[in-house]
């Protein structure tokens, strides 16, 4: 009787220490807010266009923390979908098409003889890149904007276009080769063509 | 000198074909003018240069016609006179065959120079006026990457420069430029040399060259013996070996040292130059040339007459193979550079720019279409080879697998892409594409990264000031709105009707803002937590930024705060004073804490600040003072008023009994009569005030009795003493029925006394305090003003009660 009640005691002080450890654990080593946000906020385009149906990038980030679908951020496409199937550990499912079509990147322009100055374009910008005041005209700074298109729905005379970012010889990224399987038919040597046997 | 230098090994490299000696059959041609010379803004690394000129103007031969854009970036010269003929987007020599902004030149024929500007005494300049001119001189790295010279020999400028290597090893197979340069050049590359060291001040100057220059370097040799140049100058021969001539692989021959990864040859006290550069850096100081042409091995065998030529930048590349005799039917691929680290280029009219080193016309049998890739044996003949010790085989699987992660983990970054790996290979894998596309790939994403970032950092601040902006609305409109019912109520009292719906809606108004005053505070607490994030960062922008945030928070702060204190103490009066008591030393404990602590953090403020010899040291002195004396009022008032409180707290009792005492209705006229004597006695006091003034401005007292004041003046002071007569008589007879119902009349009177006293000295202390925040702060004046007047209204109320009681004291 005696070693059980010993043995009970023993459980008990060591869960009462483990207890002790644990609770002061908790609150020393708290974490303030949800830090898998972070990280979902931190894989987002941060152009805080909305397209995904919350107003702005953290509040989508917090949405998918919570449960909601991963391929509803058109501006970030297929390679943020894989990246946050890869950090949540979810499958990558393809980009849902009613919150827009992934585009190229893009970069508002103002037509500025057209425009009337009415500042509307400035309050809808989320990343405050259009320069201009009431009745002057306004232009945007093409390095600050994220291409969200949120100010072309305000615009009263629809002077705001969307312009690709072209590739220039500074952006222009290599190719990666086509690989080993792409001309199935050489795949042994003598397949050569003549011109391609003289070697170094 | 050869021999007395020891010479190291690097990891791998490979022997491929040399292939120089076609183009060093003829002597350094030199081709004619062509129709146009097409001059790129971005031939260097870096910014693209700024255009000085315009379409149609005439240019001479060595004019500025582009300036530097920025830190990292170079300025260019006509190339001769001329006309401008466009500026204008044409195709460039670089991999993608894309377009950039270029400005084309029609040459006069005329080759009409502008005034130079030599800089002969450059022994005496000082080195930073050296580095000047020869960015102005346009000087760029002309060994491949163009990396302007200036940048890299102020890096030098700071270090203390254990070697300054002369780069002649030329490694890639058939070019021959350099070799042709150092037999062409001697003496100039000796003295260009001499110009680097004075600006490097190297420990030791090394010439690294192969040893397949037997020529140049007999003709190096001789020319250092001849100016007794060996012991300061050593020229040491390195065997042939490709890529000796990379940078970090040349390092590792001549010194034994190795470049870490991730870091520049100035970081271990290195700095490399091509002989291309220290020629043109010759050029340029001590004949006063900028860089405007340089010397360019045309060569395979689709051309009759491989040879060197020194060219003027900006020629088009079809000018050349014309004048080396082209064969078009049998040139299969042109490539700018050579064969290993070269590309391919697809257009022909592309010019000739700053790090053009050569042009290889190969024929079908020299340069074949590559072969198909097969799949990796993993046989390890890349590794083998790589000079600079990586693992090519790894990065080919994480690149083709897009894992750029762990291509960055294993270095991919360190890959100088000589293309040893792929020279090598069994399978004729294009490893170097591979990395190349791995490089851009994670280039590309880091941008994104950055941009995205940026992008959520304007996003929070643009919320962040919205919010801002909303509160501060909010607070206006506060602002705007309270004044109203403070009329409203005082119109109920002077009505004499119950004050019991009054103080809700006081009660509400407070509650508002003491609501906003906490979410102000919680944001003024944020914007300063950022703010010292941003000084332990030092961003200096958002330094300045968050200041401005972090003072007009705590504006509106006080802004609310004081209209908390005006709105506050309404519901107190009216209250039941014990409780009103109890609450305002409440507040006012808070106020003496909050108070305190200001001290203190403004205290460690000053501490920090001196630690760092901060400039708004005296700043913070002050506010530190400013602090502490409102700590000591706070801390005053706090124990006046628990004094106060411990009083009236004792008389509590006896007051409300006493309160019972007297009939409602006579209660309610005496009020009302207190109030109708204090509003008269306002009265009086503005009409003596305004008389003073009128005084104080010039006019005499007839015409101030004509403005009828002085009558108004009297009339009303005739109307306090018969109001204070109406007070008295209602007043006894008060004091009589309480009298009557209780046993002790005068011990309430000397209570009420009691009580009075401490209200005025309440209002009084109330109204010093609105003063001096009225001199803190003008630019609440007005609203300031506002409560002053209420003050002192409610004061007189007092006073006049006060006087009453006395009266009635002395009376009985």
């Amino acid at each position: 009787m005696t070693t059980i009640l010993i043995a009970v005691g023993i459980l008990l002080l060591l869960s009462l220490i483990f207890g002790a450890i644990l609770g002061f654990a908790n609150v020393r080593f708290h974490v303030e807010g949800d830090p898998i946000v972070e990280q979902i906020d931190a894989i987002l385009p941060q152009t805080q266009c909305g397209q995904c149906g919350h107003p702005g990038c953290r509040p989508y980030a917090e949405a998918i923390a919570n449960g909601e679908a991963i391929n509803h951020c058109p501006p970030g496409g297929q390679a943020t979908i894989q990246a946050l199937a890869d950090l949540l550990d979810v499958e990558a499912i393809p980009l849902d098409g009613d919150h827009g079509e992934e585009t190229a990147k893009r970069v508002a322009v103002i037509r500025e003889d057209e425009c009337i100055g009415c500042t509307k374009c400035i309050q809808a910008c989320p990343v405050d890149a259009i320069l201009g005041a009431a009745k002057q005209m306004h232009t945007v700074i093409a390095d600050e904007c994220t291409g969200c298109d949120l100010c072309i729905e305000p615009c009263p005379v629809d002077c705001i276009d969307m312009v690709e970012i072209g590739v220039t010889a500074k952006t222009w990224s290599w190719d990666k080769p086509v690989g080993p399987m792409s001309r199935p038919g050489n795949l042994i040597a003598t397949d050569r063509q003549p011109s391609t046997e003289a070697s170094h | 000198m050869s021999s007395a230098a020891t010479i190291f090994d690097f990891h791998g490299g490979i022997h491929p074909e040399q292939n120089k000696t076609q183009s060093l059959q003829l002597p350094l041609g030199k081709p004619k003018l062509p129709q146009e010379l097409i001059l790129p803004l971005g031939q260097h690394i870096g910014q693209a240069s700024r255009p000085l000129v315009h379409v149609g103007d005439y240019v001479l031969k060595g004019q500025t016609i582009a300036i530097n854009n920025g830190f990292l970036s170079s300025f260019l010269h006509a190339p001769t006179s001329g006309h401008i003929k466009a500026i204008e987007e044409k195709a460039i020599a670089h991999p993608s065959g894309l377009q950039d902004a270029c400005i084309v030149l029609e040459p006069d024929n005329q080759e009409t120079w502008c005034e130079l500007h030599p800089l002969p005494l450059w022994q005496e300049s000082t080195k930073t006026d050296v580095l000047t001119y020869l960015a102005e001189m346009g000087i760029v790295g002309m060994g491949g990457a163009g990396f302007p010279t200036q940048v890299k020999l102020q890096g030098a400028q700071k270090n203390n420069l254990e070697y300054l290597i002369i780069n002649a090893a030329e490694c890639e197979p058939y070019i021959t430029a350099d070799d042709m340069l150092i037999r062409e050049k001697t003496a100039q590359l000796v003295q260009g040399i001499q110009i680097l060291q004075f600006l490097a001040e190297a420990n030791e100057v090394l010439i690294g060259i192969e040893d397949n220059k037997p020529k140049a370097i007999e003709r190096l040799q001789n020319e250092l013996r001849i100016r007794h140049l060996e012991k300061q100058i050593k020229l040491v021969v390195v065997p042939t070996k490709y890529p000796s001539g990379g940078e970090k692989q040349l390092i590792q021959l001549l010194t034994d040292q190795e470049v870490p990864s991730g870091k520049h040859p100035i970081d271990i006290g290195i700095i490399c130059q091509n002989v291309g550069t220290c020629v043109a850096i010759y050029d340029a100081i001590v004949l006063g040339k900028p860089l405007i042409s340089r010397i360019t091995t045309l060569t395979g065998d689709a051309l009759s007459q491989p040879q060197n030529v020194e060219v003027l930048l900006g020629t088009p590349i079809e000018h050349l193979l014309n004048y080396a005799g082209c064969d078009a039917s049998q040139l299969q691929r042109l490539i700018m550079g050579g064969p290993m680290m070269g590309f391919t280029l697809e257009n022909h009219a592309v010019p000739v720019v700053k790090t053009t080193n050569c042009i290889l016309a190969g024929t079908a049998k020299e340069l074949p279409q590559p072969a198909p890739e097969q799949a990796c044996i993993r046989c390890g003949m890349c590794e083998q080879v790589c000079p600079a010790s990586l693992l090519p085989q790894q990065l080919l699987w994480f690149t083709k697998s897009q894992e750029f992660e762990k291509a960055e983990h294993y270095n991919l970054f360190d890959c100088i892409e000589c293309g040893a790996c792929s020279y090598v290979c069994p399978s004729n894998i294009p490893l170097v594409q591979y990395y190349r596309h791995g490089k851009s790939e994670i280039r590309e994403a880091r941008e994104a990264n950055i941009k995205s970032d940026h992008a959520k950092i304007r996003f929070e601040a643009r919320k962040a000031r919205q919010e801002a902006e909303a509160a501060e609305k909010e607070a206006k409109r506060l602002a705007r709105t309270k004044p109203a019912p403070k009329k409203d109520h005082d119109k109920k009292v002077a009505a004499g009707t119950p004050e019991a719906a009054k103080p809700s809606t006081a009660n509400d108004a407070s509650k508002k803002l003491k609501i906003d005053i906490a979410i102000a505070k919680a944001k003024l607490k944020k914007l300063e937590k950022a703010l010292t994030t941003a000084q332990e960062e030092e961003r200096s922008e958002s330094i300045s930024q968050l200041q401005i945030e972090v003072d007009e928070q705590k504006n509106t702060l006080s802004q609310l705060e004081t209209e908390l204190s005006t709105v506050a103490p309404a519901p107190v009066k009216t209250a039941k004073v014990t409780n009103s008591e109890e609450a305002a030393i409440k507040q006012l404990k808070i106020d003496t804490a909050i108070a305190k602590a200001a001290v203190k953090k403004i205290e460690k403020a000053i501490k920090r600040a001196e630690d760092i010899n901060a400039p708004e040291l005296g700043e913070l002195n002050q506010q530190l003072e400013t602090a502490t004396s409102r700590a000591a009022e706070l801390d005053k008032s706090l124990t006046a008023a628990k004094d106060a409180f411990e009083k009236s707290s004792t008389e509590k009792n006896s007051i409300t009994v006493e309160r019972k005492g007297p009939s409602d209705t006579d209660q309610v006229a005496s009020k009302k009569l207190k109030i109708d004597i204090a509003i008269a006695n306002a009265a009086v006091k503005k009409a003596k005030k305004n008389i003073d003034a009128m005084k104080s401005d010039g006019l005499d007292e007839s015409a101030i009795e004509a403005s009828g004041l002085t009558k108004k003046l009297n009339e009303n002071e005739a109307k306090v003493t018969a109001l204070q007569a109406q007070l008295a008589q209602l007043t006894p007879s008060s004091t009589n029925t309480s009298s009557d119902t209780k046993a002790e009349a005068p011990n309430p009177l000397a209570d009420q006394i009691k009580k009075q006293k401490i209200a005025v000295a309440l209002a009084k202390a109330q109204l010093s305090k609105l003063n001096k925040k009225l001199e803190k702060e003008p630019e609440n004046a007005a609203e300031i003003q506002i409560a002053i007047s209420e003050k002192q209204a409610a004061q007189m109320v007092a006073e006049t009660e006060l006087s009453q009681l006395l009266n009635t004291q002395e009376k009985n």
